[in-house]
């Protein structure tokens, strides 16, 4: 069920319109109106949505929200906040996990004029859009060390901590007395059969 | 000019349809409860108002028919006759007569009804002599019944004439069966009636309309007249005969000079000369049609010999009107229906003929005098000889010439004709791109990708991107160098192998604790909590507990002594006493063990086990029978104590029926067996 677009109660269903024919090369922002493809962004968990997936509704007040799957869509219907809803990006922005302001972010810009055609226009965008994704993505990157930074120093404090505490599960307190190291008691071998053999 | 409209006659009802009407109508606009213990003056007028309903209605509906349908006396003469040669005039009179008798009595009928009414002096009278009276109107209606299916029928042929109108240019055609009188009017107007080979396929009158010099003239075609004494003809000859009577038309004669109608000139001729008598005062125009199949030079003396005594004849009516008299032009004319060649003049004589007759007799009429005073033409006198053409200015004239040239010049080829050479509409996709404006001709078949690695590119468009992308690598650039420096981590006490062994068996230890005690809280409800004493599945042993100290690195061997010993005698005790068959009782004082409690029950253990029998032997002295008497004994002492029920199973007070009487056994018939029993 996929690749269907389903009607929602009180959706207009956009339907795709043929070609305008303009006597103008343009870049055309989306095929809703005049025939080309577009990625969208589900409202809900931020991911792409292609062509051909995932499920608009549009409200009375004309705001439409898109759903990349079933999983948003129903979420979105139990009326549930993105924000609190661990798996999200939105949430993950507002908590800090994921990059939130950059400079890559800003190349990437709905634009609403058209512009003529221009073929090393076009050729540079193309190449440019490599390069911004792999800068993106280091930065990313950076940002996930950045976050995890000192992480170990506090997981091995917790860990000599829990140690010191618990000892006493896997060694007496009569045998921790006189081995005071937070190791492994011996477990405890009748010595007296051996001597008794020697 | 009144239109003879027998359209709007309203339709006639069969007899019983009529009737169905009427009393329907009664049923419905009169009030129909009436009960017998009412006023007997109202249930008098009750009566009397539907008696006196339908009377009225009757009577208008009868009227509105016999007012409809004309008098064939106060209509145009032609349509008098034209109605009494397709219906018959006598017929069609007595019909109506008829209907008017049928009103008077059904109006009779009626009064007297009404009359005795008045002194009806019960329901069931009044309403008797309503139903006699409607009764009597329905089988006058019903005896005249005949009559109105006629009347309908006429009714339904009326509306089908043709609406000729007696006063206007008319032009009538006439000639003998399958001369080409048809084909002429569907030549020259937009009439269009049936031409076949057959004679008689004109079965009635048809009326064609065509103009002539700004004016409407009403052209009749006429279905064909054979040459028979006047009383034998048939209603189809009649009605042609009718038209020429009783129209003040021009009359065009045909004539089919080839003889492929099946009649010859020589007969045509005759039957000219027998209705000439209708041709007075009407301009007349011999019409010899066929003549691609033979010329007028062409045929035989007799023949020639005898058109002329036609032609002779319509003269005389050229004469008559006061035209010129040498004028022999417009008398005889040939053409062909087929060819169309002569069609067009035929028509424009007969028309110029019957204008110049109307004209005639109009000037010669008081009535024109009155209009010719009110207009004057007035001509302008020339005062020289000079020659005054109209003038068009000099570019006007070019502009003209030049649009004609562009107009041949200019080929545009449109979209179409393209799509259509190269395959049609299924086939050739028009190239949408060919008429972009772009700063290279050589970019208009790129094709630009839209999507790019989950991006739409359209998004990042710029033209200054380049620039852009410049600065953002460079500081890329710095960023890297300032990680490099960062890229040292403080690097804190961290664990042995040992310890983080012991970490680990300490979690995992936790782990299990957790895992028991969820298990232990979720069963919590339905698990009975026995004490450890009763452990039924044998956990808790002293192996076990065993094992358990010595991982934590304790010597086990005093605890689990000490437990072993708590639970059984030890086996010194108990080989000493097994000596001691008698059972006399020791009282020494056990020395080794210091626990009185212990002591009494090593000492309790070993006496049952010095005195151990077989389980239901009979002792003597107990007063029993047999071994199966005490069994039985035993039975009962072990039943009347019931034995604690330590280990928490489940017991007789456990029992629960949860509903006593339940519905599926105590109710409900079976589906095989009896109810009986429950």
């Amino acid at each position: 069920m996929n690749n269907i677009m389903k009607r929602f109660i009180r959706c207009i269903f956009i339907c795709k319109k043929p070609k305008d024919i303009k006597c103008f090369g343009f870049f055309l922002p989306f095929r809703t109106r005049t025939g080309t493809m577009r990625l969208e962004k589900c409202w809900f968990c931020s991911s792409t949505v292609y062509p051909g997936h995932g499920i608009q509704f549009v409200r009375n007040d004309a705001k439409i929200f898109r759903f990349c799957r079933s999983k948003c869509h129903k979420n979105f219907k139990m009326k549930r906040n993105p924000r609190k809803v661990k798996w999200t990006k939105a949430y993950r922005r507002v908590h800090g996990k994921d990059m939130t302001q950059d400079a890559t972010f800003e190349f990437e810009r709905k634009r609403n004029r058209p512009e003529r055609y221009d073929r090393h226009v076009a050729e540079e965008t193309l190449k440019a859009i490599k390069k911004i994704d792999k800068v993106r993505v280091d930065r990313e990157a950076r940002h996930h060390t950045k976050r995890m930074k000192g992480k170990k120093a506090q997981v091995q404090k917790e860990a000599a901590r829990e140690l010191e505490q618990s000892i006493h599960m896997v060694k007496a307190p009569a045998v921790l007395q006189k081995e005071p190291s937070l190791t492994l008691a011996k477990v405890y071998q009748k010595q007296t059969e051996d001597r008794m053999v020697e | 000019m009144v239109q003879y409209n027998f359209k709007k006659i309203t339709v006639v009802p069969t007899g019983k349809d009529f009737i169905d009407i009427i009393l329907s109508r009664t049923q419905r606009q009169t009030p129909t409860v009436v009960h017998k213990g009412y006023a007997i003056s109202r249930i008098r007028q009750f009566y009397m108002r539907k008696v006196k309903y339908t009377q009225q209605n009757f009577h208008d509906k009868l009227s509105t028919i016999i007012e409809e349908f004309p008098r064939l006396d106060d209509i145009h003469p032609f349509y008098g006759d034209l109605l009494h040669v397709l219906y018959n005039k006598d017929h069609y009179k007595l019909a109506l007569g008829q209907i008017n008798t049928a009103r008077n009595l059904i109006g009779k009928i009626a009064k007297d009804y009404v009359k005795l009414l008045k002194y009806g002096d019960s329901l069931y009278r009044c309403k008797s002599l309503k139903v006699a009276a409607l009764g009597r109107m329905c089988t006058v209606i019903k005896r005249v019944g005949p009559s109105l299916a006629y009347l309908e029928q006429i009714r339904q042929h009326m509306a089908r004439l043709p609406s000729i109108d007696p006063n206007t240019r008319t032009i009538l055609i006439c000639g003998y069966p399958n001369v080409g009188k048809s084909s002429f009017i569907n030549k020259i107007t937009r009439a269009d009636v049936d031409v076949q080979p057959y004679a008689f396929t004109t079965k009635s009158l048809f009326v064609g309309h065509t103009d002539y010099k700004y004016l409407r003239y009403q052209v009749i075609d006429t279905p064909g007249i054979l040459d028979r004494p006047f009383e034998d003809r048939n209603i189809i000859e009649m009605c042609s005969i009718t038209a020429l009577a009783h129209l003040r038309a021009a009359v065009l004669f045909f004539l089919d000079i080839s003889g492929s109608c099946g009649y010859s000139v020589a007969q045509q001729a005759a039957l000219f000369h027998s209705i000439k008598s209708l041709f007075m005062n009407k301009p007349l125009i011999i019409v010899c049609n066929k003549t691609d199949l033979q010329a007028l030079e062409g045929i035989s003396e007799d023949d020639m010999k005898l058109v002329m005594e036609m032609k002779a004849e319509a003269m005389k009516t050229l004469i008559g009107q006061g035209g010129e008299p040498t004028n022999d032009e417009g008398v005889l004319l040939t053409m062909s229906t087929l060819t169309e060649e002569g069609v067009i003049a035929v028509k424009n004589a007969a028309c110029e003929r019957l204008l110049d007759q109307r004209v005639e007799l109009k000037m010669k009429s008081k009535k024109l005098n009155d209009c010719l005073n009110r207009f004057h033409v007035a001509m302008p006198k020339p005062r020289d000889q000079k020659e005054r053409p109209p003038c068009i200015p000099e570019a006007v004239l070019e502009a003209k010439a030049k649009k004609v040239e562009q107009a041949a010049e200019k080929q545009k080829k449109l979209e179409r004709d393209l799509e259509n050479e190269n395959g049609g509409a299924g086939v050739y996709s028009a190239s949408l791109r060919k008429h972009y404006i772009l700063a290279n001709d050589e970019w208009k078949e790129d094709i630009m990708p839209e999507i790019l690695d989950g991006h739409n590119v359209y998004d990042f468009v710029d033209p200054d991107i380049l620039q852009r992308l410049e600065e953002l690598e460079r500081e890329e650039g710095m960023h890297q160098e300032h990680e490099a420096d960062d890229d040292f981590e403080m690097d804190g006490a961290e664990l042995t192998p040992e310890e983080q062994e012991a970490l680990a068996e300490i979690r995992k230890k936790k782990r299990l604790l957790i895992q028991q005690h969820r298990v232990k809280k979720s069963t919590a409800e339905s698990r009975p909590t026995v004490p450890r004493k009763f452990d039924k599945d044998k956990q808790f042993t002293s192996e076990r507990m065993g094992r358990q100290l010595s991982t934590l690195g304790l010597d086990p061997t005093l605890a689990i002594n000490r437990a072993r010993s708590k639970s059984r005698g030890r086996k010194r005790e108990r080989s000493i006493d097994r000596g001691d068959q008698n059972g006399t009782d020791d009282m020494d004082v056990d020395g080794n063990q210091p626990n009185k409690k212990l002591r009494l029950r090593s000492r309790s253990q070993s006496r049952s086990r010095s005195k151990s029998r077989p389980p239901y032997e009979v002792v003597p002295g107990e007063g029993l029978k047999d071994s199966a008497q005490k069994k039985k004994a035993v039975k009962l002492a072990e039943k009347s104590h019931m034995k604690r029920n330590k280990d928490a199973r489940k017991g007789e007070a456990d029992r629960v029926i949860p509903t006593l009487r339940p519905k599926h056994l105590f109710s409900g018939k079976r589906s095989t067996g009896k109810t009986d029993r429950r």
